[in-house]
């Protein structure tokens, strides 16, 4: 039993020298194992009495116990140095860039429309679409807007022959939906409109939103909270709003619509022109079939590339269409 | 439009500043489009003048002339050609500033002294005008400050008027807003009717009564066109942006500008025997008095004698009838002709005049004798002349009625959003000239006056009363009603999806224009021809798309000019086919790749972008869409013939990917690999509603096996051919390698696929995937040829 204590030491002192995992392995398999030189002090338990027996048999069971935790300590000790190392050599420079798809992104005309379409389906309008090459009747006659009619100029129109043309306005869109639908309605026509004008302040194509409600009792007054409410939400800024007489033979009364837009030298408001709009003329509703004693309505229109260019700061309507991807990519 | 405030404010004057005037003006519609100062900034000018003019000794061109400034004769070295003895100009003296900051000093022009100089109407900024000195009358007073002597404390005010506004294209009308704005009453000339001293008449006829319902004309005999017209009048014209001709030219534009009434003035020996209104003939030629000569077509009124055309009626007067200062008798027009007739002729002719701008919008039909009397008067204070009676020609059936409307309160409010009380609708529409013709139980009956033409029904005299208690006035309320609830389909999905998921995997997108180039699109669809304008923008725009691929691909061309090498790029929107006689206008989606498939990064990133790449990208996209579609291998015209995949939903044909011909990529001048795809938006934006299936508890068996087929048999076959023979429990099929190598034997591949089975019900047994496997393996070679690779 003496040298109990000495294959302790020279256990203990085993496995501070272990340095891995499998050495650890080692020295619990020779100090401890079935075969192990301290499991087989008990053999020498039999030669002992049986007073004697349980006091030695308790001191291998220490001797034991104390390699054990000796091993179980180091074994925690070199699986911690073990992982430290892995970790180590697994470090990355986390500053280079990362890979894979870049973003692509929406064109600013589009990422208008959608913002100005999230504002009226919110408030119940429905999102109308039509065609482009349009009859003459629906582009002109049904908004009141005769053959011979001044506002005719007002409208540079191009044309396939003389009963088609390229729409001048999405107003034909609201014509066709309330001539396959009953009223009420509340829509939105949101779309590519087309003008025979080109130069620094003129596309020959652009867009435009125009909306309509008509409801059994609605007044000028809907109108103005409606357009006032959406510039403010669309601008993200209480401006201030102006309703000036204005004149389209689809609308009675008719506005154009101002904005705040900075000031003038003398400190007066500087007031921008945004939107037209209107009350719907009566003869507008009698060629879809809609008894304008019984129902009225509002509707506006604005350009969506006025809107894009003022929300964004573009100064040149041109860039819109030539597609440069150095202009596009500002607006992702 | 174009205005002087003096001249305004003669007529009416409220206390407020100009710019107060054109802020009103613009909130009652009649919007101000810029306002301009009627003379240049200068100071020290006065009325000069030329006392004496003699030669200059070392200068032929310049003369040395004395001139008065009313306290001091001076000596000033003058170049104009038509300075002389005794006449009146504006001087400025030394120590004068001219528009421009140019200060007038002592000189010596030529070895001789000058102190001041003598200037023209554009050296003081009323005109471009620099043919010679300003001539003043001889009454202006010697050594008065010109711009006091002229009035030039004075603005031209712009307005934009709006088509329907034809009452405010004259003082008159203009007045007439402010007066109810300002609520003052106008202050009119008066205008008497001038008494006949001959009985001379006109011999009027009017053969077109629907183009002309009313034609009057005065004879003016033994005038005197030598006489100038008195400045107040020139200086009003040019402030209205009129130019002077001869005093009748001018009166007939000073009574238009004034009153609203075009009018003209012939030469009566000019004319010969009576004055026919008529359609012209067809062919029939004028020379206009502009110099242009036109061929008029029977849809033009005009003002004929018995031989021929005077002048296309309303818009302008022939050269040979035209005034001249010999002219002896006048005979002088005033009309009412129908706007609709009117419409669009003059510009028919390339013209635009200030008549026709009237005469298509609408005079008031009542205006004429009015004017003839204001005219007669003008010119005879100015030329002198004997007047005879007025003819007149009216056609009652023709002209304009006289019309009442019904203005019901309750809808008034209703409109408006607001009560008004009803004695401020009555004093807006008296004001106005809208007679209150009669007191109703819930409104008024209005008699709509002849200047007027614009209102016609109730909603225009809501706009009325809605505009002069301004539309600022109005209260702001939320619009109430019912609201339906919205069909939301599920299974369809929004075009905003779509654009987003290109967005998210590296697609800029572009809005190109809907018409384009006949030559590009020729190179990308070369069998369909484009719906062409009538009126195109220019050649390069001037057939409608029939397909994205055109815009698509002149955007890569602009961005791969400017140094963009990576272009990824979609769009949506319509192509326009025509189909017969029908047009076909059909919701697209397309989009084109080149460069590199990912921006270039430091491990992988300089990847060409192929097929398989932009095919997966479309893969995705249906996946998100919930379609099944079909990639069949096919030709187009502008694809490569070995790229090019035909796109099948359910066998139905939605679209094309494909690589850009390398001919037609030669062509249109663009460099690299160029991907396509365009897509009938219509056919694949429906998918499905999810419909839940058990997820199977039991384990899923792959085996993988590698064949050799031949080069003409596709992928499509295999999975085919598997299919077929892999049993109903098959749930995935993927290929994980394509190889193709000379050891394989000429143009032969290899390739490696993974089959998955599992059934919902119960483990499959190793005997009976065995089985399968086998089937296919059997089938593959028997029916494709295909070989096991060891």
């Amino acid at each position: 039993m003496e040298n109990l204590e000495q294959l302790v030491q020279d256990g203990l002192t085993a496995v501070e020298k272990a340095d891995s995992l499998q050495a650890l392995d080692h020295i619990r398999v020779e100090y401890l194992g079935k075969k192990g030189v301290i499991t087989q002090q008990a053999k020498t338990l039999g030669k002992l009495s049986a007073e004697e027996r349980p006091a030695a048999g308790q001191k291998i069971n220490e001797a034991k116990g104390q390699v054990e935790q000796a091993i179980n300590a180091k074994r925690s000790e070199l699986e911690r140095v073990a992982i430290e190392q892995k970790l180590a050599s697994e470090s990355i420079d986390v500053s280079l860039p990362g890979r894979g798809q870049d973003l692509g992104g929406l064109h600013p005309v589009t990422r208008t429309l959608q913002r100005i379409e999230e504002f009226f389906s919110r408030a119940g309008y429905t999102v109308e679409q039509g065609p482009e090459i349009e009859d003459d009747y629906h582009n002109f006659e049904a908004l009141n807007i005769p053959d011979h009619h001044p506002a005719r100029a007002m409208h540079d129109t191009f044309y396939f022959n003389p009963g088609t043309v390229l729409r001048t306005h999405t107003s034909p869109v609201q014509i066709r939906t309330m001539e396959a639908g009953k009223p009420p309605f509340r829509m939105i026509c949101p779309g590519r409109v087309y003008r025979c004008d080109s130069d620094m302040t003129h596309t020959p194509m652009f867009h435009q939103v125009e909306g309509l409600l008509v409801e059994k009792n609605v007044s000028f007054a809907d109108l103005k909270s409606t357009v006032e409410e959406f510039l403010r939400v669309f601008f993200e800024r209480d401006l201030q709003v102006r309703f000036r007489p204005s004149y389209f033979p689809f609308t009675e009364p008719s506005a154009e619509v101002d904005i705040e837009w900075g000031r003038e030298a003398d400190g007066s408001i500087k007031w921008l022109e945004i939107m037209g709009c209107g009350m719907v003329h009566p003869k507008v509703f009698e060629h879809c079939g809609i008894d304008a004693e019984e129902y009225r309505g509002f509707a506006f229109g604005l350009g969506v590339e006025r809107m894009a260019m003022l929300r964004y700061g573009v100064n040149d309507l041109r860039m819109f269409f030539e597609n440069d991807l150095r202009f596009l990519r500002q607006f992702r | 439009m174009k205005f002087s405030e003096q001249w305004l404010r003669e007529w009416v004057n409220p206390e407020i500043s100009s710019q107060e005037l054109m802020d009103q003006i613009t909130m009652a519609g009649l919007e101000v489009d810029g306002f301009e100062p009627v003379a240049g900034k200068f100071q020290g000018v006065v009325v000069g003048e030329v006392q004496s003019v003699e030669p200059h000794p070392d200068a032929d061109k310049l003369r040395v002339c004395q001139v008065s400034d009313g306290n001091k004769v001076v000596q000033v070295v003058c170049g104009a050609p038509n300075v002389r003895q005794g006449l009146k100009v504006p001087f400025a003296v030394v120590g004068a500033v001219l528009p421009g900051d140019f200060k007038i000093r002592k000189a010596k022009l030529r070895g001789q002294p000058s102190e001041g100089m003598l200037c023209s109407e554009s050296e003081v900024g009323l005109s471009d005008s620099h043919e010679g000195l300003m001539e003043l009358p001889s009454d202006a007073p010697v050594g008065t400050e010109l711009g006091n002597y002229l009035k030039l404390n004075d603005i031209a005010i712009d307005v934009d008027l709006t088509p329907n506004r034809s009452d405010c294209l004259s003082i008159k009308g203009i007045a007439r807003e402010v007066s109810v704005l300002n609520s003052l009453v106008p202050e009119a000339p008066q205008i008497e009717p001038v008494e006949a001293v001959h009985s001379e008449v006109p011999d009027i006829r009017v053969d077109a009564p629907e183009g002309c319902p009313r034609y009057l004309g005065r004879i003016l005999r033994n005038v005197n066109l030598q006489a100038e017209t008195p400045l107040w009048m020139q200086e009003k014209l040019r402030r209205s942006g009129v130019r002077s001709i001869d005093a009748a030219v001018d009166v007939t534009n000073y009574v238009m500008l004034e009153q609203g009434q075009p009018m003209h003035a012939f030469d009566r020996d000019q004319i010969s025997t009576g004055i026919v209104v008529r359609m012209a003939r067809p062919a029939e030629k004028l020379v206009l008095l502009d110099g242009q000569e036109v061929e008029l077509t029977d849809q033009t009124l005009v003002i004929a004698d018995h031989e021929k055309p005077i002048a296309i009626a309303g818009v302008m007067g022939g050269e040979h009838s035209g005034v001249s200062p010999k002219t002896r008798d006048l005979v002088l027009e005033s009309a009412y002709f129908d706007p609709i007739t009117l419409a669009g002729k003059a510009r028919h002719y390339g013209l635009h005049t200030d008549a026709s701008h009237r005469f298509e919008r609408g005079v008031d039909y009542e205006l004429a004798r009015e004017a003839m009397e204001r005219a007669t008067r003008l010119l005879m204070d100015i030329v002198g002349g004997e007047p005879g009676e007025i003819v007149e020609v009216a056609s009652a059936d023709n002209l304009p009625k006289q019309h009442q409307i019904d203005l019901r309160s309750r809808r008034l409010s209703d409109v408006l959003g607001l009560e008004i009380n009803r004695t401020t609708v009555e004093e807006i529409l008296t004001r106005l000239g809208l007679r209150v013709d009669k007191l109703l139980k819930d409104g008024w009956r209005i008699q709509v006056p002849s200047f007027r033409p614009d209102i016609s029904i109730e909603e225009d005299l809501i706009e009325e009363v809605g505009r002069i208690y301004g539309y600022n006035n109005l209260p702001v309320t939320e619009p109430t009603g019912s609201l339906g609830l919205r069909v939301n389909e599920e299974a369809t999905r929004p075009v905003s999806a779509i654009q987003n998921y290109f967005v998210s995997h590296g697609y800029q997108e572009a809005v190109t224009y809907s018409f384009v180039d006949p030559k590009v699109q020729t190179q990308v669809d070369p069998e369909r021809e484009g719906i062409a304008l009538a009126n195109p923008i220019s050649s390069d725009l001037s057939v409608m798309r029939t397909s994205l691929w055109s815009g698509l691909l002149k955007t890569v061309a602009h961005n791969q000019n400017r140094q963009q090498p990576r272009i990824r790029l979609f769009e949506t929107g319509l192509r326009f086919l025509q189909d017969d006689q029908r047009i076909d206008q059909q919701q697209m989606l397309a989009g084109v790749v080149v460069g590199n498939q990912y921006p270039e990064n430091w491990v992988n990133g300089r990847r060409t972008a192929d097929f398989f790449d932009v095919k997966g990208e479309l893969e995705g996209l249906f996946s998100l869409l919930g379609v099944q579609i079909d990639f069949i291998a096919s030709q187009h015209p502008a694809l490569h013939p070995g790229q090019t995949a035909e796109l099948l939903r359910d066998g139905e044909h939605v679209g094309w990917l494909g690589t850009l011909h390398p001919q037609v990529q030669k062509n249109l001048e663009l460099n690299g690999t160029i991907l396509m795809f365009e897509l009938s938006l219509n056919s694949i934006i429906t998918g499905y509603v999810p419909n839940f299936k058990e997820i199977s508890k039991f384990p899923e068996v792959r085996r993988d096996l590698a064949i050799i087929i031949g080069g003409d048999v596709a992928f499509a076959d295999v999975e085919r051919v598997t299919r077929k023979h892999a049993g109903e429990q098959l749930t995935a099929l993927r290929a994980f390698d394509v190889y193709e190598g000379e050891s394989l034997g000429e143009g032969n591949r290899s390739l490696a696929l993974s089959l998955f089975w599992q059934h919902p019900e119960r483990t499959l047994n190793e005997d009976e995937v065995h089985s399968l496997f086998n089937g296919v393996i059997e089938a593959l070679k028997e029916e494709l040829g295909a070989t096991l690779r060891s």
